[in-house]
């Protein structure tokens, strides 16, 4: 059992042998808490605003992730080693069409949201449907466009230009994909448990991943496409 | 537990532990970083031992302030003054804040200026017209390229005493870092790339050189010796090269480029022309490494 | 069918790897073998395996930093042999491929496997019990983040016995790293073995910062937090911001390995400069991610061992919160050689210099917080006055090397190693010892034996110096970090010396190990009945030794700083008189599934067993989503189970484990 010096002060607790002991003592010098005073009165869970709040969390750590590409990109946007430049490869058009895609799919997730608020089960689900399809559409549209460049020997493995613009879009059609799957979970649970508050609080973080995507998007639209076409 | 005992075997004991660094301190050859044989190596010295001192002057009273405290205030001493809730004063916090503000407010001046003043692509200021070498590294030995001279050399360069050397550097293969500890600062060799170091040697000597960048199985290997001369002798090093009859030509360094440590000295007469741009530009494979794009410098 | 692994993966013919894996798997088979002799393998599931509890959870991180620490080490005693044998044409044991192997191996188990479960423990027991709440904002993904840790370190200590590990350094700079020059295994394994575990300490970065923002007791204002508490905050800030960055580092360097990609490749516009810069944009934040926490650690125990208040509270908070927010603006001074140029060198330099200053200030609050005060020198306070002094050295041995110029000649020496050494053991290793030594009675509920606790000290202090100040001094002679032998015999003695150090710090494990078992043997002698062993200052010490599931009965109504010595002083018995029903989250063994199905996915990755990959991401989403639609997750603790528990506080007796 280890000691220690002997501490004479008025008051405070002694530390010598058979501290613990003595340490009971003390305790029983001290007055009871008294129930209103000292202790929580009513333990609120408010697991929704935490887990609202656990999920910006998460979404900024996942800002960061494409900032991280975004200057990826940034720097080795010109080393195009020979290969097909962004002038070459982009067109706009094409582009314009998938941005709409998912500008109204974030339309009409919102109005899935407000159709949650109004606890109406079918409008919340033909909204989510909308969204899904629009989804799908952009993840199309991505994927014909990739397909497309590979096939035109510009795929990613061509020059460092084409590897970091390869994988700042693509990782964001990663994030859509998975936005798809979950929106389709969420529409199942929907039908099966009705608006429970742990199905609220999952629309609600569903709808926030989905806004996300589309403002980094507007960033992937702006930087990669538009700059990289006006060249 | 901290007895007066214990104080005292500590306090016996430290002579004794003084002893091993005086003597290492004592043997002053070694020490190539703090006895440097050219300006660049003299004005890093200078910094290294000032910003040392600045520094020492808050470190070592508040080490014996750390002991002291301890010692003072121990729960054994009932001398001293307790004042359990004492926990600010305005006068401390001042204090604390401003010294290492002081301290490092001094030492950002330092940075700033020695930065600029020891750029290493920052040419130095000497009446004698400066050497051009060129560096490369490779799978794990230096090549070093004489381009107005057209000679080149494996693990060993040589240049005069009291000229400056203006070091062109650049790697075949992954990352290296080119390092003469005695002369002064080191600076990275990434292929594509081309970095650039300007060094000086005040007398002849012979100092030890290296890399300090990792790169792989035969690294510990790939040292070399740079010896400054005097003008004379410098001459006579390169017409010894010179004599070597051994071109290098594009198949020749091929061969050098594949992966080989610990390799001797080696000489080489008449280099190809361009050599160390087409390895910049990856004209020139190295070991099997595909050729690479337009070269970056700085 | 197995992609690229076959038998020949295993290296039969190094005897010194053999016995390495010859010894973990002797190791595997003890410790599998008592659980399963004992009859605890349900005991160990129910309470262990599948646990939520942070102080579970905490515990388990724990113990994997002290068996990778024991790796770790391993690995650092074969390198300081090495280097005392391979001087002067001696080409030592080692040849070169295994001792690249060793020193990276060491690098990233120290780091990642050992320092961050060591730090990430340490929060897990004490943080929620600190601020008055039952558990972390998100048990279940506490658990998830554990056993992803878990299964990286798996992977490294696979990679001994199948294949081999990365050839690169710690931090794997490319075009070393790429598919040209490390053709094998080693660097997927170390890939995918931060991958994983990148991921977990993302989760738990997430994880406390909304446990600390949302689950604080009432009356707990930001302002009256435990120090620990915010150095807590500050790092998580740092994970959630950091991490994300290391991912992608990782994945566009496999993307070049696996698809061809270019984006730091020798070849096609590749530029391996980007990677340094990425993953040192990581690296500088992350050594600060290590040292916050032992900082806060720091300044609870000698705020409580000298009987007295923190000095300087606020400058603390703000200190500490200068420091997250500077550590992203000095990434460059791990590279001022590479060349760019003098005033990006010098802002660099600058701004690592500005981040001296908060460090110091601490130091300042630590030292008139020992200032008439009545300090007990238990070991914990040994730790912490060591510390002061040896992390006060390894800083100024880091400013110096802020100044570029002094760096042109340090840069990657053996001056460098001995700096981050100096201010790692010195500061985060110091600071995990110390936690442990002070928490350890109040998980647990019984105190380790302080006299193994202070030889302990005494050894790893002594050692750290005999092994580590050598190394400054070769880095002054000219020696630089990494080589496997060396022509100089003028340095022989010095990496003696280093290697005697080396002896000396393996005697302190020992003694912690040796401290570990007769504590436990003895632990009915030195239980902590009060749950209070060291006059505490915060709310951790008001509950048992060790805490019931719930953690509080009550939740505790905080109204200073220092809330449970502000309720001893105010004369308050924290016991309450009416109990309430506690909501509890249920066990889960999901978050263990999931990481054993990405670990074998990481594992398939490596080895390019692509069905096995695929289907073991694929397996692993699956048993994420199905826990998604389990609404059976947490269950009401009643009243009266609540009443019984507390009535037996004291008495109940120690769990034999």
């Amino acid at each position: 059992m280890s000691t220690g010096p002997t501490i004479a002060h008025g008051g405070a607790l002694a530390f010598r042998p058979g501290y613990a002991d003595h340490a009971a003592d003390a305790l029983r010098d001290l007055r009871p808490a008294t129930d209103a005073v000292d202790f929580e009165l009513e333990h609120h869970h408010d697991a929704a605003s935490t887990a609202q709040l656990g999920f910006w969390i998460y979404l900024m750590s996942d800002c960061l992730l494409f900032a991280g590409l975004f200057a990826t990109y940034s720097v080795l946007h010109v080393r195009t080693a020979g290969g097909p430049t962004a002038p070459q490869l982009f067109h706009l058009p094409y582009v314009l069409a998938e941005t709409v895609c998912l500008l109204v799919s974030s339309f009409t997730c919102g109005l899935a949201t407000l159709a949650m608020g109004r606890r109406s089960r079918g409008a919340t689900l033909g909204w989510l449907a909308v969204t899904f399809t629009l989804g799908l559409a952009f993840i199309g549209l991505e994927a014909h466009e990739f397909a497309h460049l590979i096939a035109d020997h510009a795929g990613p493995d061509r020059s460092a230009f084409l590897s970091s613009f390869f994988t700042l879009v693509a990782t964001h059609g990663l994030h859509v994909t998975c936005g798809l799957i979950w929106m389709a979970i969420m529409m199942v649970l929907v039908v099966k448990k009705g608006f429970t508050a742990s199905v609220q609080s999952r629309l609600s973080c569903l709808s926030l991943f989905w806004h996300f995507l589309d403002i980094i998007w507007v960033g992937v639209f702006t930087l990669v496409y538009l700059f990289g076409a006006l060249k | 537990m901290m007895n007066d005992r214990s104080c005292r075997r500590i306090a016996r004991l430290l002579p004794l532990s003084l002893a091993l660094p005086a003597t290492l301190l004592l043997s002053g050859c070694q020490w190539v970083v703090l006895d440097p044989q050219g300006p660049i190596g003299l004005e890093e010295r200078s910094i290294i031992l000032i910003a040392t001192a600045l520094m020492l002057l808050v470190v070592v009273p508040v080490i014996a302030l750390i002991l002291l405290f301890a010692w003072r205030y121990r729960a054994s001493n009932e001398q001293a003054d307790y004042r359990p809730n004492w926990s600010h004063s305005n006068r401390i916090e001042a204090v604390v804040w401003l010294i290492p503000c002081l301290i490092v407010s001094a030492l950002g001046v330092i940075a700033w200026r020695s930065s600029h003043a020891l750029d290493p692509y920052r040419p130095l200021a000497s009446p004698m017209k400066p050497l051009r070498i060129d560096a490369v590294a490779l799978d794990w030995k230096w090549l070093f390229i004489y381009p107005d001279q057209k000679v080149a050399t494996v693990n060993q360069v040589a240049f005069p005493a009291n000229v400056p050397v203006e070091f062109h550097i650049t790697s075949a293969t992954v990352m290296n870092a080119f390092f003469i500890p005695q002369l002064g600062s080191q600076i990275y060799a990434m292929a594509g790339m081309e970095t650039r170091l300007h060094l000086l040697a005040d007398q002849p000597g012979t100092y030890q050189g290296l890399s300090s960048n990792y790169s792989g199985d035969g690294f510990s290997g790939m040292t070399f010796k740079a010896i400054a001369l005097a003008p004379r002798d410098f001459a006579a090093w390169l017409a010894k090269v010179a004599a070597s009859r051994q071109p290098l030509s594009a198949q020749a360094y091929e061969q050098l480029a594949s992966p080989s440590e610990n390799n001797p000295v080696a000489y080489y007469s008449q280099v190809r022309p361009g050599l160390f741009a087409a390895i910049l530009a990856g004209r020139l494979g190295s070991g099997g490494m595909p050729a690479m794009v337009a070269m970056r410098s700085h | 069918m197995l992609g690229k692994l076959t038998l020949a993966a295993i290296p039969y013919q190094n005897p010194i790897v053999m016995g390495g894996v010859g010894l973990m798997v002797l190791a595997a088979i003890a410790v599998l073998g008592t659980i399963t002799v004992m009859g605890q393998w349900r005991y160990l599931w129910t309470e262990w395996l599948t646990s939520v509890d942070h102080k579970r959870i905490g515990a388990m991180y724990i113990i994997l930093a002290g068996v990778m620490l024991l790796r770790g080490f391993a690995d650092a005693i074969m390198m300081r042999a090495q280097q005392a044998l391979a001087y002067g044409g001696h080409p030592g044991y080692l040849p070169p491929e295994h001792f690249d192997q060793v020193f990276s191996a060491h690098g990233v188990i120290m780091i990642f496997f050992m320092a961050m479960p060591f730090m990430i423990g340490l929060m897990n027991c004490v943080l929620p019990l600190q601020i008055g709440a039952r558990d972390v904002a998100f048990p279940f993904l506490n658990s998830l983040s554990l056993w992803l840790t878990v299964a990286g370190a798996l992977l490294v200590n696979l990679s001994l016995a199948i294949g081999n590990f990365a050839r690169t350094g710690w931090l794997a700079y490319p075009p070393l790293s790429e598919l040209h020059f490390s053709p094998g295994v080693g660097v997927d394994y170390y890939i995918w073995a931060l991958q994983i575990s990148g991921v977990g300490t993302t989760l738990t970065g997430v994880n406390f910062i909304a446990t600390i923002l949302k689950m604080r007791a009432p009356g707990m204002t930001l302002m009256r937090m435990p120090v620990f508490t915010w150095t807590a905050l500050c790092t998580n800030i740092l994970i959630v911001a950091a991490f994300p960055i290391l991912t992608i580092s990782l994945a566009l360097l496999t993307l070049d390995r696996y698809l061809g990609m270019h984006f730091f490749t020798n070849a096609l516009g590749g530029d391996p400069m980007m990677y340094i810069n990425l993953i040192w944009i990581w690296g500088h934040p992350e050594v600060y991610i290590l040292i916050l926490p032992a900082f806060g650690v720091f300044s609870e125990i000698i705020a409580t061992f000298s009987g007295k208040r923190l000095f300087g509270y606020t400058s603390m908070v703000f200190a500490t919160m200068a420091i997250a927010l500077l550590s992203f603006l000095v990434w460059l001074h791990h590279f001022f050689t590479m060349g760019s140029g003098a005033d990006v060198n010098a802002f660099f330099g600058i701004t690592t210099m500005v981040i001296a200053v908060p460090t110091g200030v601490k130091i300042f609050n630590w030292l008139f917080t020992m200032y008439r005060g009545r300090v007990r020198f238990d070991s914990p306070v040994l730790w912490t006055i060591g510390f002061m002094i040896t992390f006060t050295i390894g800083g100024m041995s880091g400013v110096l090397m802020a100044v570029p110029p002094a760096d042109f000649v340090l840069h990657n020496s053996l001056f460098l190693v001995a700096h981050f050494h100096n201010v790692i053991i010195g500061g985060v290793v110091f600071g995990a010892m110390a936690g442990l030594t002070y928490w350890f009675p109040k998980v647990f509920g019984f105190r380790l034996n302080e006299r193994l606790g202070k030889a302990a000290f005494w050894c790893w202090l002594v050692g750290f110096y005999v092994a580590f100040m050598p190394l400054y001094a070769l880095g002054l002679m000219g020696a630089t970090r990494r080589m496997d032998h060396y022509a100089n015999p003028a340095w022989h003695p010095l990496f003696v010396t280093a290697a005697v150090g080396a002896g000396i710090i393996c005697c302190g494990i020992a003694l912690q190990l040796a401290q570990i078992v007769v504590s436990i043997a003895q632990r009915e002698r030195a239980r902590d009945l009060t749950g209070d062993p060291w006059q505490g200052r915060t709310l951790e010490w008001a509950t048992a030794s060790p805490p019931p599931a719930y953690n509080f009965a009550r939740i505790p109504v905080v109204r200073d700083r220092d809330a449970f010595w502000d309720m001893k002083q105010r004369g308050v018995q924290m016991k309450a008189s009416v109990y309430r029903p506690i909501h509890m989250p249920r066990n889960t063994g999901t978050g263990l599934v999931i990481a054993v199905l990405l670990g074998a996915a990481a594992f398939a990755m490596v080895w390019h067993i692509w069905w096995l990959a695929i289907g073991g991401f694929a397996a692993a989403m699956v048993a994420l989503i199905r826990h998604a639609f389990d609404d059976d997750r947490d269950f009401y603790v009643e009243a009266e189970e609540v009443r019984r528990t507390e009535s037996l506080r004291g008495h109940a007796p120690l769990r034999s484990v």
